[in-house]
Formats: C-alpha cells, sequence, structure tokens
C-alpha cells in the first residue's frame, strides 16, 4: 500500500514503567499500520496493555522505545522525545478521543461540550460541523440540556461529537461502552460505524467485548503488552435503520 | 463559540456556596480596605477645613497645656487658663500679624443638653475684628451684635436647631441664669461653630467675673509669612504659649496614625486571609477538575489556555468581591463614620470617611492585582496536569 495511504503506523513500540522494584512492559514491541479510513478494534483482557498502547497511539504518552509515524510523519522514535505542548499541537490536529467515562463538563450544555475544543484550537471549515454533528448523532433536540439532564448513550453521542467537532482523521475511542448497557453499547457502536463509511474517518477502538470489535474491518487482540490480529467473523454489519437514521 | 470567561464563569457557579464565601471575604477585605482609606483622607480633609475655618494660624494661649488648648479650641471643654488682654497690644505690633482677634472661652454645664446634660460653648468675642477673621461666617438670619457690652447672642446653625430658636428669640444661660436675645443664626459650616453660641466679650467678662481677661488670640498672619520667628518672639510674652494650627494638625494627625496603623494590621490580615481563601478555593476546584482539565487538554487546550482559564475565575472571584466591598463601603459609610467617631479621641466635625471614585479605582485595581497574584499558583498547577495522568486519575498532587 502506498505511503499516503497509511494513517499511522507504529514500529516496535514499547512501554515500560516501574513499579516498585519491577520493570513493567505493558506494550511490548508492537509493529502495525492502520490505513486511512480504516476502522480497527483492539480487544484483550484486563490488564493486557491496550489501553496504554491506544495513549501511545493517540501520542497522550511517550513511549520507551519504538516509532510512530502519522501520516508518513515522524512522531516519535530513534531517540526522539516530544513535549507536553508539541504532544497537545499533534492531538489537536490529528485525533479525537473518546473515553469510557464520557468526561463532559457538567456546568456546561450539550451544546456548549460538544463547541469546547473550539474555544481552544479551530480547523478553518468547522464552522457549522457542531449543528450537523448533533444532528448526524441525533441529540440536536438536547443540545441546550445539562449532562446531568440526558442518558449515558446521549452522553456518549455528545463525547463522540466533541471529538469530531474539530474533524480529526483519527478517533480514539478507549471503551466506548463500558458504561453503556448492550442496547446503547450497540447503538454506540453503529454510530461509529457510520461515520467511518460516511465520513471516511479512521478509528481506533478499545474494547473487552467481541462482539462490538465484530463491528470493525481490522481486529487485533492484545496479550501480554503483545498485539497480534485476528480474524474478523463474518455476518455483522451496521444494521439498516442505523445507517438510514445516520447517513 | 463558548468563551473562556463563560467556561470559568459556570465553573464558579458550580460550587456556590463556597464561591459565595470566599466572594464575601474578598467582599468584607475590600470594605475594609475602602473604608480605611477613605478614614485616612476623609479624616485629614475634614481636619484641614476645620483648622481653615478657625481663621487664623496661631493661637496665643495662658500657658498649660498646648493640647488641652488646642483641643479646646477645636472641640470646647472645661479647665481654662486665663491671660489678661493687653497682652493684644504686644500681639499686634508684631510686622507679621495682619489681624488678631481676642476670645473669651467659657464652657457652662446645660442639664438639658443630651441625656444626662453636657457642657454647652459660649464665645466671648469682638464681633468687629472675629468677623473680619472669618469673612466665611454667613447668616441665615440677622447679624453680629453692635455693642460688645450688650446682652445679645449669635447661634451657630446646630446649636439654635437644637434649642429652637429664631432671631429675636431668648437664650438662657445655665449655671449664671443671663438672658440674651438672640440677633443673629449662623449657615450651617460644618464646623464646630455650627454647636457654639457666640456672646460679646465685654458681657462674658462680667457674667464669668473676668475683667480684661481671654483665654485666647486668634493670629491671622501676612500672606507668604513664615510663622516660626513670630512664634518664637511671642514665646517671650510672659506666661503665655503659642499653638500653632499646623503643630495641631501634625499633632493629631500622629495621634490618629496609631489608630490607622492598627486598622491598617487588621485590613491586611484580612486581605491574606482573603488570598490565601481564594488560592485555597481555586486550588480545591483544581483537583477536584483535574480529570475535566485533562480532558480539555486532550481536546486542544494548551497549558497557557488552562493557565488563562484558572486565572479568570481568581480574577471573576476578586473583581466581584471587589466590587461588592466598595458598594459595602459607600453604602456603609455612615456607620463607619459613626463608630470611627465614637472609637476617636477627637474627631472632626466634617464627614471622616471620603471615598471618592480614585480611591475605588485605586482599591479596586490593588484587589484584581491581589487577584491575579492569587491566582498564579493553582493556574500554573493545572497548567501541569498531564492528561493522561488525568484520565487514569493519577492525581500528582
Amino acid at each position: 500500500m502506498s505511503e499516503n495511504l497509511i494513517s499511522m503506523e507504529a514500529k516496535n513500540l514499547t512501554k515500560a514503567y516501574r513499579r516498585g522494584a519491577e520493570e513493567i512492559t505493558a506494550v511490548n514491541s508492537v509493529s502495525l499500520e492502520i490505513n486511512k479510513g480504516e476502522f480497527v478494534s483492539i480487544i484483550g483482557p484486563s490488564g493486557s496493555g491496550k489501553t496504554t498502547l491506544v495513549n501511545l497511539l493517540g501520542c497522550l504518552d511517550n513511549p520507551t522505545a519504538g516509532e510512530l509515524y502519522l501520516g508518513g510523519r515522524s512522531i516519535f522514535g530513534k531517540g526522539k522525545r516530544l513535549s507536553e505542548r508539541d504532544l497537545t499541537k499533534i492531538r489537536r490536529e490529528t485525533f479525537g478521543y473518546i473515553f469510557q467515562n464520557f468526561y463532559l463538563i457538567p456546568t456546561l450544555t450539550v451544546m456548549e461540550n460538544v463547541i469546547l475544543p473550539l474555544t481552544f484550537y479551530r480547523k478553518p471549515n468547522t464552522e457549522h460541523e457542531a449543528e450537523k454533528l448533533l444532528n448526524l448523532l441525533g441529540i440536536e433536540h438536547r443540545k441546550d440540556h445539562l449532562p446531568g439532564q440526558i442518558s449515558g448513550g446521549e452522553m456518549q453521542r455528545v463525547a463522540i461529537a466533541r471529538a469530531m467537532v474539530n474533524m480529526p482523521e483519527i478517533l480514539l475511542a478507549d471503551e466506548p461502552t463500558g458504561n453503556l448497557d448492550t442496547k446503547r453499547s450497540v447503538e454506540i457502536v453503529e454510530v461509529l460505524r457510520v461515520l467511518n463509511r460516511n465520513v471516511g474517518l479512521t478509528i481506533i477502538m478499545v474494547t473487552h467485548n467481541q462482539e462490538l470489535a465484530r463491528y470493525a474491518d481490522r481486529m487485533f487482540e492484545m496479550k501480554d503488552g503483545q498485539l497480534c490480529e485476528i480474524e474478523v467473523p463474518t455476518g455483522n454489519t451496521v444494521t439498516r435503520a442505523a445507517s438510514q437514521r445516520l447517513s | 463559540m463558548i468563551t473562556k470567561f463563560q467556561i470559568a464563569y459556570k465553573n464558579l457557579l458550580r460550587k456556590r456556596v463556597r464561591s459565595l464565601l470566599t466572594l464575601m471575604g474578598i467582599a468584607v477585605s475590600a470594605w475594609v480596605l475602602v473604608s480605611l482609606l477613605g478614614f485616612n483622607q476623609g479624616y485629614e480633609t475634614s481636619l484641614n477645613k476645620d483648622i481653615d475655618n478657625m481663621g487664623f494660624q496661631l493661637m496665643v494661649m495662658a500657658k498649660g497645656c498646648p493640647y488641652e488648648a488646642a483641643t479646646m479650641m477645636l472641640k470646647g471643654g472645661t479647665g481654662l487658663k486665663y491671660m489678661d488682654e493687653s497682652i493684644m497690644k504686644d500681639v499686634a505690633k508684631e510686622p507679621e500679624v495682619e489681624k488678631i482677634t481676642p476670645i473669651l472661652m467659657s464652657a457652662v454645664f446645660d442639664a438639658n443638653k443630651g441625656e444626662s446634660g453636657g457642657i454647652a460653648g459660649y464665645f466671648g468675642v469682638e464681633p468687629k475684628s472675629f468677623a473680619e477673621m472669618k469673612p466665611f461666617l454667613k447668616f441665615r438670619q440677622g447679624g453680629w451684635f453692635t455693642d460688645t457690652n450688650s446682652y445679645e447672642a449669635v447661634m451657630g446653625y446646630e446649636a439654635a436647631e437644637l434649642e429652637q430658636r429664631e432671631v429675636g428669640d431668648e437664650i438662657l444661660m445655665p449655671e449664671k441664669n443671663v438672658k440674651f436675645k438672640v440677633v443673629g443664626i449662623l449657615n450651617r459650616t460644618g464646623t464646630q461653630d455650627d454647636g457654639t453660641i457666640f456672646v460679646p466679650l465685654k458681657t462674658t467678662q462680667k457674667i464669668f467675673n473676668r475683667p480684661n481677661e481671654i483665654t485666647t488670640i486668634g493670629i491671622k498672619l501676612k500672606k507668604g509669612v513664615n510663622s516660626a520667628p513670630l512664634e518664637e518672639k511671642l514665646y517671650q510674652l510672659p506666661d503665655v504659649q503659642i499653638v500653632s494650627l499646623a503643630q495641631v494638625k501634625d499633632t493629631i494627625m500622629k495621634l490618629i496614625s496609631t489608630a490607622q496603623v492598627m486598622v491598617l494590621s487588621i485590613a491586611t490580615i484580612a486581605i491574606l486571609i482573603a488570598i490565601v481563601g481564594v488560592i485555597n478555593t481555586i486550588l480545591t476546584s483544581v483537583w477536584e477538575r483535574f480529570q475535566e482539565i485533562g480532558i480539555l487538554k486532550t481536546v486542544g487546550a494548551m497549558p497557557w489556555d488552562i493557565f488563562k482559564l484558572i486565572w479568570i475565575e481568581t480574577v471573576i472571584l476578586c473583581t466581584t468581591g471587589g466590587v461588592i466591598g466598595v458598594i459595602l463601603a459607600l453604602i456603609l459609610s455612615r456607620i463607619t463614620d459613626m463608630v470611627m467617631r465614637a472609637v476617636l479621641p477627637y474627631a472632626p466635625s466634617g464627614g471622616l470617611v471620603l471615598i471618592d471614585f480614585k480611591l475605588i479605582l485605586i482599591t479596586l485595581v490593588g484587589i484584581v492585582c491581589i487577584g491575579l497574584l492569587s491566582g498564579i499558583y493553582p493556574a500554573w498547577r493545572a497548567g501541569r496536569i498531564r492528561p493522561l495522568e488525568a484520565i487514569r486519575g493519577e492525581a500528582a498532587r
């Protein structure tokens, strides 16, 4: 595959840290390539290192060793270590993040939460994205509500809209359904799938739920800090109703 | 788009009681500070006005305690000392002197004054020289008495109000049981003159059995004359002392400065407590929002953005608290005036607390600067929060 189609490339990415006298290698020499517009899921048991890996891929942390390239540009590697400021710049230009706990600001309305990133950084041509996203995610009627007044599923949709408002190239979702029931979980993953299909967004989703992981184009399994690609079971696609609602 | 100000403001509303208490701490400090600074300038202004309204710059008095004498001139009192009026000739011949006027101060106990009686001041004056010395005294009714031997009186504004007298009425001097006919009532001056009753000098000498005696000679100096050489010369006269009103002012200001230092110390402590309160409130709020701040960083906020956000919260608290404090000081300035007047040994007759626009501006700018300073540490700590630590909930406190 030509380089300009590669969204992200990791080579021997390693993260080790000390806990007392013991050295723990949370991510052990992981290499992977993710193409633009791919939906990738990473599964694995608790403590397998999947969140640490996604933090490295999302430039939330510096690796101990290895290299990371974003769109062909070297981010980490060969002794290169970025300051918090440089990491912030890369993050805001490239990534959108969603987390298990949503992390919405409780004092701001749904709309204010969605447009919050624009207070700090605004990509060109993103003026009307917030309205469109709320509409796309089916929460426009909740835009003046506070997070405490909406359901968990709606909160995660708000978090997705916030992550998308600056039109990121890659969306990182760390256990996005961890706090939701099965029905809402499926809805959220379907939303991600549609965003991936319709907007061409690259998505890396970490989950411990194998059923949800099957929505991705490619699946990886993390075990003891090592990553291996596994086959995506067939017979799982976005429901027609969800696709129609969101497209 | 949502501004940093809106984010900061909404966050302060999250913990309303805590924000309100911090706000009140700042407001009380600002109130104390404005009232104190207002008192500083108000007291001096009123004292200057009192002294200027005496019309003369030097007083010659019989030997005794100069502070007592000065206080007596300003406030009225007992324990008077007398000198022979012939001394006036010696004073008048000095080249630095423009005008002089003799005064015989007398005080009588008036059982009807106040709740349990009080001292009523009767000043025996020579109408011509006294009026020349105080050309700013204007009459509401009538005018000066013309005969220095008559039983006529001119009443200060408040004295007339208190006694409910009009021109043509009679007043009775307590203790002496002597009746005077009111021939003039002065306009309000805002000085001690308002509470004084002026009677002819000769009559006063007769009533109090002090023939040819006076208590004070008021001296108005020629323009631009230095009073020091004259004071030295006058000190050569037997059994007199010279009281310079500039010195009186200095002495009173020195006495008052002790009270000012005390109040200033209290204000400083109040401000320090308010600063600690602000730092505590903002720092607690930063730790409570540890994860939120980390998330702000993941959505694109730079350390400086977070710093500004937290700083704005501090400035909102301090500015609002400062404005409330200034409003409190303005509303309660009369009460402050009354409290100060009750506490101080001597208070001039004008307003003791003078709060003007310049003072308000200085206080607000000062409080905002203090707010900015006290916000630096919490804002800096917030700016240093790393998103990964925040998401993991590992607060490096």
